[in-house]
């Protein structure tokens, strides 16, 4: 599996995102800089977390306009693997490759922790290795995690099985309505999460519950 | 010509920096406080002088760029 992480100023999760990459596919991510124009042939793309542009006017909100977000885009509707985490989520939202938006978290706090989420949905490019009710643990650090979306809209998400990771019961950082930590675009190739698989693929890190994510990729687009 | 956008969050929709910022004002001794909502003021200066098409381009900043408009509502002020 072809892969590229997306570089934008002020991303911090990137090298996660390409030590994972490449300890799981064997193969060098491209590391691609938001003001290049066009994204290799690869069959994922990866919007890794961090404070893109300082989260300047709003999380991700600058990101989205950025010159590489058009190719994502173009290639996103071509069906082509998106991954976004943490950050790379909040971009998807505001560049309208997901619906709802990433609000301050409930009680303001920034967090850091470990966390569990159920599987909600294994139909997927990106879960098929899991199976529904799975409980994983990846740390997620966020100040901006809250995710909102009107009712309609979460609605039409539950009932096409796009919710697939919800914070285990006692466990939502955040206030995320329904618990929800990670949603599938309709077409369901774009996967936008909060919490960080890629931060869970290395014993040296506490769980390793993130490998099937990329594994479920590997086995989908290779 | 000048402009001031203000984005707020959209009624109904749970403002904890707002909350956090009307307890502090309580915990002051100001009484009377009741909800408080914050948002953020952008200035903008125009070289647009057409009134009309100054506010459609504002508005379409607001759409794009200015506002989520999932979370958040904006108004537009004009000054000469």
């Amino acid at each position: 599996m072809k892969s590229a992480v997306i570089v934008f100023p002020a991303s911090n999760c990137d090298r996660d995102a390409q030590t994972a990459l490449l300890q799981l596919t064997g193969i060098e991510p491209h590391m691609v800089w938001h003001g290049d124009t066009d994204v290799p042939d690869v069959d994922l793309i990866v919007l890794p977390g961090g404070f893109s542009y300082g989260d300047y006017l709003r999380c991700g909100a600058m990101a989205a306009q950025s010159h590489i977000m058009r190719d994502v885009k173009r290639k996103a509707d071509q069906g082509v693997a998106v991954l976004g985490i943490c950050n790379g989520f909040q971009i998807l939202t505001e560049a309208h490759l997901l619906p709802g938006a990433l609000m301050r978290n409930a009680d303001l706090k920034f967090v850091c922790q470990p966390v569990d989420l159920v599987v909600e949905e294994s139909q997927s490019a990106f879960t098929r290795n899991y199976a529904k009710g799975d409980r994983v643990r990846f740390p997620v650090a966020h100040g901006e995690g809250n995710y909102f979306a009107d009712e309609e809209t979460l609605e039409r998400l539950e009932g096409e099985g796009r919710v697939i990771f919800r914070y285990a019961p006692g466990e939502n950082p955040n206030g995320s309505v329904r618990d929800i930590a990670g949603i599938l675009s309709d077409k369901r190739n774009v996967l936008g999460m909060m919490p960080h698989p890629e931060r869970a693929c290395d014993p040296l890190l506490g769980s390793t519950t993130g490998r099937a994510l990329f594994q479920s990729l590997i086995d989908t687009l290779s | 010509m000048k402009a001031r956008v203000f984005v707020t969050l959209k009624n109904g929709v749970l403002d904890p920096q707002g909350k956090a910022i009307g307890h502090a004002l309580n915990n002051l001794g100001f009484d009377a406080v009741g909800e408080v909502r914050q948002g953020k003021m952008i200035d903008i200066e125009l070289t647009e002088r057409d009134e009309t098409r100054a506010r459609a381009s504002l508005k379409e900043m607001c759409e794009k760029l200015l506002a989520n408009t999932v979370i958040e509502k904006y108004e537009i002020e004009l000054r000469p």
